[in-house]
């Protein structure tokens, strides 16, 4: 019940998170995302990492992102309504590519380890922070698909963790902490040297 | 089983204006006023009725037809639907394709009476109405198929699954409840193209007054007196049929009780419209198509839930 | 010692950072190197002498394949340390820099502990990936190699370096993650549903062990993710696009790591997954997507190589190139996989004098365009007569160590039969050694710029490891000693 209620919330937060257009809106879905990783880690009985899971998805990093747009213009933070409408379609298409894997992988051994609708959501999730990388052009957006992108990776390996795991997901959630701090950091300097978070504007380096 | 069937007919044809006097009064008191009487639709209608008409000499017959036409093919919608749940006698195989066509020819009949008066701003204002309605009908026809689609998987005839009154006669709420959570975001679907059908914002602001952004309200400027009150009466009993098709998914079927939910379901919606049109502002018009887009995505995401399982 | 070998940077870093006046960062990072070229070497010693070292119940028990990868690492970083203490005494001595690339805007520098303090983090992760077992500390591993570079990258603080290491991180990071996935999928193929064993930290021999039981579905999609996630890191053409940017903006000496360290680093996530392929009987078809990696990063290096006029990007892209020509022989295996481990040592040592060299260029001659430098053997010649030996040797002339390996690495094409394949490898290579003299050539001859002095002081420590480098890349190519012989052959055959 509360496994089935997450998973489609969480496909739920993907299209939301791809259908905004306002970067502010897209870290509170950020936090959702951390909040429904959590809260199926306490499905599956992990209580050290769900504390860790809430802690560190679900509030540390979306309040790194959120302290980070606080100090950046306010009409910066706004996407193009032709690309948010793009997105959707491709998530859609995502979501689609994702059911047809799943159809095709499926067998006995992924029936045992996978919840149903897991393999397919996970996929979408990392699908859709995908497309938030490279189809929106501001820096920030792209930081929020690779959190994204982060957490269908994390759903995937969900069934796989067991008690002798937990070192190595503990390990993994702090290199992402770490990874968003260093992105946080740049992209105040890219704010700071470029007046804008476009990453349009990165035209100098090329052949 | 008729005999209740008209009963809930009756008490739509009665309390359709009650929806616009709520949405009114849930902006007002939103706003911190004290708004307009609940009954103020009513004395609108008896007013109009009373005064005469006057109808500019370059129009023609279908100026004098469009309000009556709509009226009718309104009620005749309406009674298509599986009011307060239970089956409406009128129902047949694919009466939902007539349902749809149905409203459209009421707008057709508005369009052709807007661009009858020959006024500039008319028939702009047909010309949105236009494009609106032919994005919202496909959104329409998608999420219909999402539910025939899942009616059919739940083991329905043929026939049966392509007629309203069990699309939405309660089945629908009965499958979300026993754990098909995706089908929770077809009501949401329903609630938007009700606003985008019924002319509301953030597609277009029934109260505005300045010509040049309306949509709806400029078409019907050159009607007055019993024809605008055939009007203003149709358009509350459009309202009724779309928040019929929201409260059609949310309630399930518990015979005589779903009646009262029914209608309680649908007094809701208009509170719930009533807190959109307080709390939101008009869409820019380029925007009214992502608007529609998103609801179609969200029809779209549903069904390839559902086809999932 | 294998813990030894991660907690000296980690300490020397933590304490440049903390108390780090820029006398005490540059007197301690060549200490720092030596100390860990010595645990190294005494940790090949060990292992070539058949020992297996291990620590930490397990996770750390570097191989053959690990230890090399650990030496190459190990001696560009003691090189690179000599020349950095050069480097940051040049760079404090000029202040406030102009950004020639972009706009002419004045900057200054990153603090100079913080930098001393992240290549040694860097040097850390860099081990860590090498001596590990366990497939996911590797991975972990390698993500910190790229948050511990991305602050080296942003070491001149202008906007092209910014628009650099934002690349570097955003495209390093996604594929990672993308690696992360594979690694799961890994798991996945391994997952039976009766016995969930542990496998214990040394993942890959468990995993090689039970290969035979593995999902062959599961496993090939596993190894596709590990390719494009490790093959981003690694620069695999289409995969590349990050690495001449961060390549040509970062300080030379961090592009020397980057190139020459870092990216057989990355490779060997690569070659684990290659490893449990083979073993599960599916070493067909990861060599195939090896070979055509290999061969499309050769073609892109080729076409990008000719008129290439940024010459530190000319490097970037000789990098693509090789690390093309090493997935190439991994893939086709045999003769050829030993060929690719001598040309993964050759490659590094070439590499890393290259981009040492062109730090110097860069100093004095303030450009980047192969065009605008002139002369280049009037007025440096130490620098440019080793520039024009570097070249030689990059581009596989004999008597360099490349051209051994490169030929190698022909002959196993031939052996294994591969005939049309070793035409277009001789091709491209032949494409890309005019690609690269005509560049070269033109910077080293012609007429000094007027206002540039004639051969002036050259500081010591800006060429004496270069001519090391050099040294140890010409002899090589005259005659590999047996010791290294029996250890790369040793490393060769874990990958077939």
């Amino acid at each position: 019940m509360l496994l089935n209620i997450c998973l489609y919330l969480l496909v739920l937060s993907n299209f939301l998170l791809l259908g905004t257009s306002r970067v502010a809106q897209m870290t509170k879905y950020t936090a959702l995302q951390g909040f429904l990783l959590a809260a199926l880690l306490f499905d599956f009985g992990h209580s050290v990492l769900t504390v860790a899971v809430l802690v560190i998805k679900g509030l540390v990093l979306p309040g790194l992102l959120w302290h980070t747009l606080a100090k950046m213009p306010k009409d910066s933070l706004i996407c193009p309504h032709r690309l948010v409408a793009l997105d959707v379609i491709a998530g859609m298409a995502g979501l689609a590519f994702a059911i047809w894997l799943d159809a095709r992988l499926g067998s006995d051994l992924t029936f045992n380890l996978f919840p149903k609708l897991f393999l397919p959501l996970g996929l979408t999730t990392l699908f859709c922070g995908l497309i938030l990388i490279i189809g929106r052009v501001k820096a920030i957006t792209q930081v929020i698909g690779y959190l994204a992108a982060e957490n269908g990776i994390f759903l995937l390996g969900m069934p796989l963790m067991t008690q002798g795991t937990t070192w190595f997901e503990l390990a993994l959630l702090l290199d992402v902490f770490v990874a968003v701090f260093v992105m946080g950091i740049a992209i105040n300097r890219i704010s700071d040297s470029f007046a804008s978070m476009d990453v349009d504007r990165f035209r100098s380096l090329r052949d | 089983m008729i005999g209740i069937y008209l009963l809930n007919l009756l008490l739509a044809l009665l309390l359709a204006p009650l929806l616009l006097g709520i949405i009114n009064r849930v902006k007002a008191w939103i706003a911190g006023r004290h708004g307009k009487p609940l009954l103020q639709t009513y004395y609108d209608l008896a007013k109009l009725c009373q005064k005469s008409e006057v109808i500019s000499p370059t129009c023609g017959l279908f100026f004098r037809l469009a309000p009556a036409l709509q009226l009718t093919v309104a009620v005749a919608a309406l009674a298509l639907l599986p009011l307060g749940g239970q089956a409406s006698p009128l129902r047949f195989t694919g009466d939902f394709l007539l349902a749809a066509y149905l409203l459209g020819l009421g707008r057709f009949a508005l369009i052709l009476a807007a661009l009858d008066t020959g006024s500039s701003f008319e028939g702009m204002g047909a010309s949105r109405e236009a494009t609106f309605s032919a994005l919202a009908e496909p959104i329409f026809f998608l999420a219909i198929s999402v539910l025939t689609s899942l009616h059919l998987d739940l083991g329905q005839t043929q026939d049966q699954a392509f007629s309203l009154s069990l699309l939405f006669g309660g089945q629908s709420a009965g499958a979300w409840l026993s754990g098909k959570y995706e089908l929770l975001l077809l009501p949401v679907v329903f609630f938007l193209l009700l606003l985008v059908e019924n002319c509301r914002i953030p597609v277009d602001d029934p109260t505005t007054h300045l010509e040049l952004t309306m949509i709806h309200e400029v078409m019907i400027l050159d009607h007055s007196g019993p024809n605008l009150a055939l009007i203003l009466y149709a358009q509350a009993l459009k309202l009724w049929f779309f928040a019929s098709l929201v409260a059609g998914l949310l309630v399930p079927d518990l015979g005589l009780a779903s009646s009262l939910l029914w209608i309680a379901v649908i007094f809701l919606v208009a509170c719930a419209i009533g807190l959109v049109e307080a709390s939101m502002a008009r869409l820019p018009l380029k925007r009214v198509t992502t608007f529609l887009g998103g609801a179609g995505a969200m029809a779209a995401l549903v069904l390839i839930f559902s086809q999932m399982r | 010692m294998l813990i030894a070998i991660l907690a000296l940077p980690i300490v020397t870093g933590l304490i440049m950072l903390f108390f780090g006046r820029a006398l005490l960062c540059r007197l301690l990072l060549p200490v720092t190197a030596f100390c860990h070229t010595l645990l190294t070497a005494a940790i090949a010693w060990q292992v070539a002498h058949g020992q297996k070292p291990s620590a930490l119940a397990g996770m750390l028990a570097p191989d053959a394949l690990g230890v090399l990868f650990l030496a190459i690492a190990s001696v560009l970083f003691l090189a690179v340390s000599f020349y950095t203490v050069s480097y940051l005494r040049e760079e404090e001595r000029i202040g406030i820099h102009t950004n020639i690339l972009l706009d002419h805007g004045q900057f200054t520098n990153q603090p100079e502990r913080r930098f001393a303090a992240f290549l040694c983090f860097f040097l850390a992760s860099m081990s860590l990936v090498t001596i590990t077992p366990h497939m996911g500390v590797q991975w972990v591993s390698v993500e910190a190699t790229t948050l511990s570079s991305a602050p080296l990258i942003y070491f001149h603080r202008h906007k092209s370096s910014l628009e650099a290491t934002w690349k570097y991180l955003i495209i390093c990071s996604v594929g990672i993650a993308l690696a992360l996935l594979g690694n799961i999928l890994l798991s996945v193929a391994f997952y039976s549903p009766k016995a969930p064993a542990d496998a214990g930290f040394d993942q890959v021999a468990w995993f090689i062990a039970h290969a035979k039981n593995a999902n062959p579905t599961w496993l090939k999609a596993a190894f596709v993710f590990l390719v494009v996630g490790y093959g981003t890191k690694m620069g695999l053409a289409p995969l590349h696009n990050w690495l001449p940017d961060a390549h040509s903006q970062a300080p030379s000496l961090v592009s020397a790591l980057l190139s020459g360290a870092l990216l057989n680093c990355a490779m060997l996530g690569l070659l684990r997954g290659h490893q449990i392929m083979q073993a599960a009987q599916l070493g067909e078809m990861s060599s195939q997507m090896l070979i055509f990696f290999g061969l499309f990063s050769l073609v892109t290096a080729a076409v990008f190589i000719v008129g290439q006029g940024h010459y530190k990007r000319l490097l970037a892209y000789s990098s693509v190139e090789h690390m093309g020509i090493l997935a190439l022989g991994i893939g086709v295996g045999g003769l050829a996989c030993q060929g690719a481990m001598l040309h993964a040592v050759v490659h590094s040592l070439t590499k890393c004098l290259l981009f040492l060299l062109s730090g110097n260029i860069l100093a004095r001659y303030h450009t980047y365009s192969s065009y605008d430098v002139r002369g280049l053997r009037w007025t440096m010649p130490f620098t440019g007569s080793l520039w024009l030996a570097g070249f030689f040797a990059i581009a596989g002339s004999p008597p360099f160590g490349l051209f051994v390996s490169e030929m190698l690495i022909f002959k196993g094409l031939l052996a294994q039969g591969y005939v049309w394949l070793a035409i277009s490898y001789l091709v491209l290579l032949a494409i890309i050694f005019v690609g690269l003299s005509v560049a070269c050539l033109r910077m080293v001859q012609g007429n000094r710029p007027l206002d540039m002095p004639k051969s002036p002081r050259e500081p010591v420590l800006s060429v004496l490891p270069p001519l090391v480098l050099a040294i140890c890349v010409l002899g090589l190519g005259l005659c590999v000693p047996d010791a290294l012989w029996h250890f790369l052959v040793r490393a060769a055959s874990l990958i077939g």
